[in-house]
C-alpha cells in the first residue's frame, strides 16, 4: 500500500475534506507542485486553480479561488473559496470570473501609474478565465 | 381600587407580551445553535492560519523590510476603533457592553492626546456611539441585509479599514465585539487588528523548529496573507458576535418571559381579588337593602 498523508482542506466558513491521501496536486502561485507524503516543509500561496486530490478511493477535485497551503508532517490548504468541481456550473464560473474583472477593473483605476497591483489584478483575472479550460467551461467575457 | 376591565385588559396585553418574548427566545435559540456551528466550523481555519502567520511572523519580523500591516506605521497616534454590533436589540446588554468598552477605550485615549476615529459596524453600535462621539464617526457598514454572515462580508470590511490604512488615516486599528462565552455570558472584547499582533510560536516547540521553504519568498506570502489575517480576525470576530448576540437574546428573552408570567399572576390574584370585592359588596347592598323592608 501506498504510503498516505494527512490532508485538510478548510475554507474560513467550513471544513471541506480532511482524509488520509496519496497526493495533492497544488495550483501554487509560481506554478503547480504536487505534494506527496515526506514532502519538505513548504509555505506556498496559491493561484486560482484545480486542486487534484488522490485518495485510496479515486481521484476529488476541487476549484480555489486563492488562500495557501503549508505543507509538513500533514498538508494543510487554507482556501479563500472552494468549491468542489462538481458543483461548479456555468452560473457559479462566470459569477467568479465576473468578480476579478471588476477587482482587475478597480485596481486600474486606483493604481493608474503603479503597473504591480494591476499586473497581479490581471494576472488573477487570467488564471480565473484559465481555470475554465481545466473543468470545460468558458467564460461569458474574454480574458481581457 | 383598579377597576374589573382595566385589569383584564392588562392581563391580556401581558399575555400576548409572553406570546411574543416566548417565540423570540425560540427563534433566539433556533439561530443560537446555526450561529455556534458556522463559528465552530470556522475554528479550523482561523487556527491553522494564525499557526502559519505566528511562525512566519517571528521569522521576518524585525527586520526593516516587514510590510507595515505587520510592524505598523512607527506611531500610534491615531487609532481607528471599529465597533462591530448587532443590527436589532431586544437583546439584553449586548450591544450596550460592546459599546461602554468602545467609548472607555475611546475615552482613555483622548485623555492621552491621541486622535480617535470610529467605524461602526451594525445599526446599534451606531447609535450607540453617536451620543458621545458622533463626531469621531469616519464611516458605517451597514449588515442589515445580511442574513447570513459570510467570508465575503467580512472581506468587504476588511477591505474598507486597509483602504483607510493605506490612505494614511490612522496607525492602529482595534476591533470591538463580543466573545461568546455561554449562553448566559459573553465578554466583550478588544483586539487589535492593525498592526497585527500573532501569538508567536513557542520557542523549542516542534512546530517553531520547523524549518519552512517558502513559495514564492516570505515577504510575498506575508504581503499576501497579511490583508487576509485581517478579514480572517474580523469574520471571526463577526461569527463570536452573531452567537453572542443571539445568546444574549435569548437569556434576554427568557427573563422577559419569566417576568411576564409573575406579573399575570400577580395581575390575576388582584382581578380575582377585586371581582370578589365586587360581589361581596353587591351582596351586603341586596341583604341590607332585604334587611331595610
Amino acid at each position: 500500500m501506498a504510503e498516505t498523508m494527512q490532508f485538510d482542506l478548510v475554507s474560513p466558513e467550513r471544513s471541506l475534506m480532511s482524509a488520509q491521501v496519496k497526493s495533492v496536486q497544488i495550483p501554487g502561485a509560481d506554478g503547480d507542485m504536487t505534494a506527496m507524503p515526506n514532502h519538505a516543509p513548504l509555505i506556498t500561496t496559491l493561484r486560482p486553480g484545480v486542486l487534484k486530490v488522490e485518495t485510496d478511493k479515486g481521484i476529488e477535485e476541487f476549484v480555489v479561488t486563492g488562500g495557501f497551503a503549508e505543507l509538513g508532517e500533514s498538508l494543510s490548504v487554507l482556501a479563500e473559496r472552494a468549491v468542489p468541481k462538481a458543483d461548479v456550473d456555468q452560473a457559479a464560473y462566470e459569477a467568479m470570473v465576473d468578480e476579478a474583472h471588476a477587482a482587475y477593473k478597480q485596481t486600474k483605476e486606483t493604481f493608474k501609474n503603479e503597473p504591480g497591483p494591476v499586473d497581479d489584478a490581471a494576472k488573477l483575472l487570467a488564471d480565473m478565465v484559465a481555470v475554465g479550460t481545466h473543468i470545460g467551461l468558458s467564460p461569458k467575457q474574454p480574458s481581457l | 381600587m383598579p377597576n374589573l376591565k382595566d385589569l383584564k385588559n392588562r392581563i391580556a396585553s401581558v399575555k400576548s407580551t409572553r406570546k411574543i418574548t416566548k417565540a423570540m427566545q425560540m427563534v433566539a435559540a433556533a439561530k443560537l445553535r446555526r450561529a455556534q456551528d458556522a463559528a465552530e466550523m470556522a475554528r479550523p481555519y482561523t487556527e491553522r492560519f494564525n499557526a502559519v502567520m505566528g511562525a512566519l511572523a517571528s521569522s521576518v519580523g524585525d527586520s526593516d523590510s516587514a510590510p507595515k500591516l505587520l510592524s505598523g506605521t512607527g506611531k500610534d497616534d491615531v487609532h481607528l476603533l471599529v465597533v462591530l454590533t448587532a443590527e436589532r436589540g431586544l437583546c439584553g446588554g449586548f450591544n450596550a457592553n460592546i459599546a461602554k468598552l468602545a467609548k472607555q477605550k475611546a475615552t482613555e485615549l483622548k485623555a492621552k492626546g491621541k486622535t480617535v476615529k470610529i467605524l461602526t459596524v451594525g445599526k446599534k453600535g451606531r447609535d450607540a456611539m453617536k451620543r458621545d462621539f458622533g463626531n469621531l464617526s469616519v464611516g458605517h457598514i451597514d449588515m442589515s441585509d445580511v442574513k447570513r454572515i459570510g467570508y465575503a462580508d467580512a472581506q468587504g470590511i476588511a477591505k474598507d479599514i486597509l483602504g483607510r490604512f493605506d490612505a494614511g488615516e490612522f496607525d492602529v486599528a482595534t476591533i470591538f465585539y463580543a466573545k461568546f462565552v455561554n449562553v448566559v455570558s459573553q465578554t466583550p472584547t478588544a483586539q487589535q487588528v492593525i498592526p497585527a499582533a500573532f501569538d508567536a510560536p513557542e520557542q523549542g516547540t516542534a512546530e517553531a523548529s520547523t524549518l519552512y521553504d517558502y513559495e514564492p519568498d516570505e515577504e510575498a506570502i506575508l504581503a499576501d496573507l497579511l490583508p487576509r489575517g485581517v478579514a480572517t480576525q474580523i469574520f471571526a470576530a463577526l461569527l463570536e458576535n452573531g452567537a453572542s448576540e443571539q445568546g444574549a437574546r435569548m437569556s434576554a428573552m427568557d427573563n422577559a418571559t419569566r417576568n411576564a408570567g409573575e406579573m399575570i399572576d400577580k395581575l390575576t390574584i388582584e382581578y380575582n381579588r377585586s371581582r370578589q370585592a365586587v360581589i361581596t359588596n353587591e351582596l351586603i347592598e341586596i341583604i341590607s337593602g332585604a334587611e331595610a323592608l
